[in-house]
């Protein structure tokens, strides 16, 4: 019995037989790594030790050592910090949401794609703790008993709704992931040869064996959890947002954040992922399974995210000017003409009309133009969140406090830090980790792989 | 009387889930099957009961619901109310929309936390556990029924091989 669909296109390239897939999937993390993996780890790992030295720096000396000052009090902080959370976000929608819409093309980048979301969060996380200045009473951020009263923590805040979000963001992305690592950890485990690698994996496994009733739970656990993360993911950049939403700054007090903050989370993301995936697929061999279909499918995601997100900021625009408000008529003016216009138009370049040329097919099925497109949507993205907080705060509502804004050594060291702990937690999970979600992709080898063409063709 | 276990290796998702129901239409008792992957229509098949995890979870995320809003009533209405840039904290319905995003955030940690708990629980999954399927192939590509016969193995094993098994393994026990 073989179903397939002769209008779609295989996911699953190269005749490739179950065991095939255990083969391909196991090959990285039973192998050497090449001399290229090494050069980017170490590479990487530098970088992190640099951002690591500058993270230490501020701890020890105050936050004083950054770029920020009286009137900019929020700047590359908490632009890098809304950054790597949107770059997360990609990672639950290719897993949830493409999970309840029953798109099969989900099956060979999830597990990468969720990997990303858990690395980049904890990247995310780290810049609110390090802009407390006292990074070491962290904790005073949870509603725990204390001497002064107790005095709690304020639950209209929200910066106090975010650490509600992201914390039950990346809790709970984490043990979506985790569940469905465990039978490919077991996968793993069982063709293990050597005893410590073994030995990690089947405590990794949790006694994994495949019985009948437990893929039951676990399909109904993986459709529940999908069901939770899918209203969680909107609601985590639906508070971010409110962190500038609910103020009363121009330039932040706006109501179409909510939205506008998710599609522009998703657009990064998939950038993101296509960035990620794009060198992955070259160096792991996996070809076969992230094909030129599920690239052109994220281009495609891009493309319509970044319209959504170009519509936003001409409403932005068009509410500021038929607002009548002159503070908020300023602001964006100042935005697209001031001092920072050329964030601005980095930012309208990056996001609103370079993902345009997703249209052509030519050019979203390109893995070079493709991977340029991702890295300058990564870099716009960042643009845009620099431009909401900068631009809003360096002129405010008094002249004479009017300034700019520039980063100081350890701004730019932290930033780059972060990156480079980021790619030194993906390598790591590139080598021991089964980069594709194997035991399901194993379920579409019959409706979406050239080798079912073959064999319902004969 | 002595109690055998069988094992009938399959090499298809497909050819094992008819093998289950031929032999359930005989009116043997199938232990287990273990496979590398989910097999749609094989709880129907093996006439599993349908899973309440589902149901639990909401039962948790109800718990949650219902944490949260007693947790912001308590601290921020009964023990130390405050007035927040002239928004007074004097009932639970007037302060109502500015805890709705905790409420929700709680509902879905309590309700996604407990069932992987439930979950990791009910199949025994733990860091620790040596368990494993009895043929270390059934991670990667074939499918293994496991049957108890009393007696009955030559019956066991004929339909085995009736319905498409590529290999048939015996394990006595006591």
């Amino acid at each position: 019995m073989h179903y397939e669909s002769p209008i779609r296109e295989p996911l699953i390239l190269d005749d490739k037989t179950l065991h095939d897939i255990t083969e391909d999937i196991a090959a990285p993390v039973e192998g050497k790594a090449n001399k290229w993996w090494w050069a980017l780890f170490l590479f990487s790992l530098v970088t992190f030790m640099w951002g690591a030295g500058c993270l230490a720096y501020t701890a020890g000396t105050g936050i004083g050592v950054w770029g920020l000052n009286k009137t900019v009090g929020w700047a590359w902080d908490i632009t890098n910090f809304v950054w790597w959370v949107g770059i997360g976000h990609a990672g639950t929608l290719i897993s949830a949401v493409l999970l309840l819409f029953r798109q099969k093309w989900r099956l060979s980048i999830n597990r990468s794609a969720e990997a990303m979301t858990i690395f980049a969060v904890v990247q995310a996380g780290l810049f609110p703790i390090f802009h407390m200045g006292r990074p070491w009473l962290g904790y005073w951020v949870f509603p725990l008993p204390n001497t002064y009263g107790s005095l709690w923590v304020n639950f209209n805040s929200p910066l106090l709704w975010d650490v509600f979000a992201i914390s039950t963001y990346l809790t709970v992305s984490l043990v979506f992931w985790y569940m469905g690592l465990i039978p490919d950890f077991a996968m793993i485990r069982d063709r293990a040869i050597k005893p410590i690698p073994k030995k990690i994996y089947t405590l990794l496994s949790f006694g994994w064996s495949g019985r009948a009733k437990h893929w039951q739970r676990f399909e109904e656990l993986s459709l529940v959890l999908a069901g939770l993360a899918t209203p969680l993911v909107l609601s985590v950049h639906t508070i971010v947002s409110m962190d500038f939403a609910t103020s009363v700054i121009p330039g932040w007090h706006t109501t179409i954040f909510p939205p506008y903050f998710v599609a522009g989370a998703i657009f990064s993301g998939f950038a993101m992922v296509q960035t990620l995936l794009l060198v992955m697929r070259k160096v792991v061999n996996m070809e076969s399974y992230i094909t030129i279909k599920h690239i052109e499918y994220m281009n495609i995601v891009i493309m319509v995210t970044g319209s959504i997100v170009g519509v936003a900021y001409i409403t932005e625009l068009f509410i500021a000017w038929y607002s009548g408000v002159e503070f908020e008529q300023y602001a964006f003016l100042n935005r697209a003409t001031g001092p920072y216009w050329w964030a601005y138009w980095s930012m309208m370049t990056c996001n609103v009309f370079s993902p345009q040329f997703m249209w052509f097919k030519k050019l979203r099925t390109s893995i070079a133009f493709t991977f340029f497109i991702s890295i300058v949507v990564n870099i716009g993205m960042w643009f845009e969140r620099f431009v909401i907080i900068v631009t809003s705060l360096h002129r405010d509502y008094l002249p004479s406090s009017w300034t700019m804004f520039s980063p100081s050594f350890v701004d730019i060291g932290i930033f780059v830090g972060t990156i480079g702990f980021f790619f030194v937690l993906f390598l790591l999970y590139a080598r021991t980790f089964p980069v594709i979600a194997q035991a399901e992709l194993k379920t579409i080898v019959k409706s979406s792989s050239t080798q079912s063409r073959k064999i319902s063709h004969e | 009387m002595n109690k055998k276990i069988i094992y009938g290796i399959y090499d298809d998702d497909d050819i094992i889930l008819n093998a289950v129901k031929t032999i359930r239409e005989k009116g043997i008792e199938i232990n287990e099957v273990y496979s590398p992957f989910p097999i749609h229509g094989l709880d129907h098949a093996l006439g599993l009961k349908p899973t309440r995890l589902a149901i639990t979870s909401f039962i948790y995320g109800c718990t949650g619901l219902s944490l949260a809003l007693l947790m912001m009533w308590y601290m921020m209405i009964q023990d130390w109310p405050m007035n927040i840039g002239g928004k007074p904290s004097f009932s639970l319905i007037e302060n109502l929309p500015s805890f709705i995003p905790i409420t929700f955030e709680c509902t879905v940690f309590f309700a996604a936390h407990l069932m992987v708990i439930t979950y990791l629980i009910r199949c025994k999954l733990y860091p620790g556990s040596s368990e494993t399927s009895p043929d270390p192939r059934t991670t990667d590509d074939m499918f293994l029924m496991e049957i108890e016969s009393y007696g009955n193995e030559a019956e066991v094993i004929a339909l085995f091989k009736e319905t498409g098994a590529v290999e048939v393994k015996e394990e006595k026990i006591d």
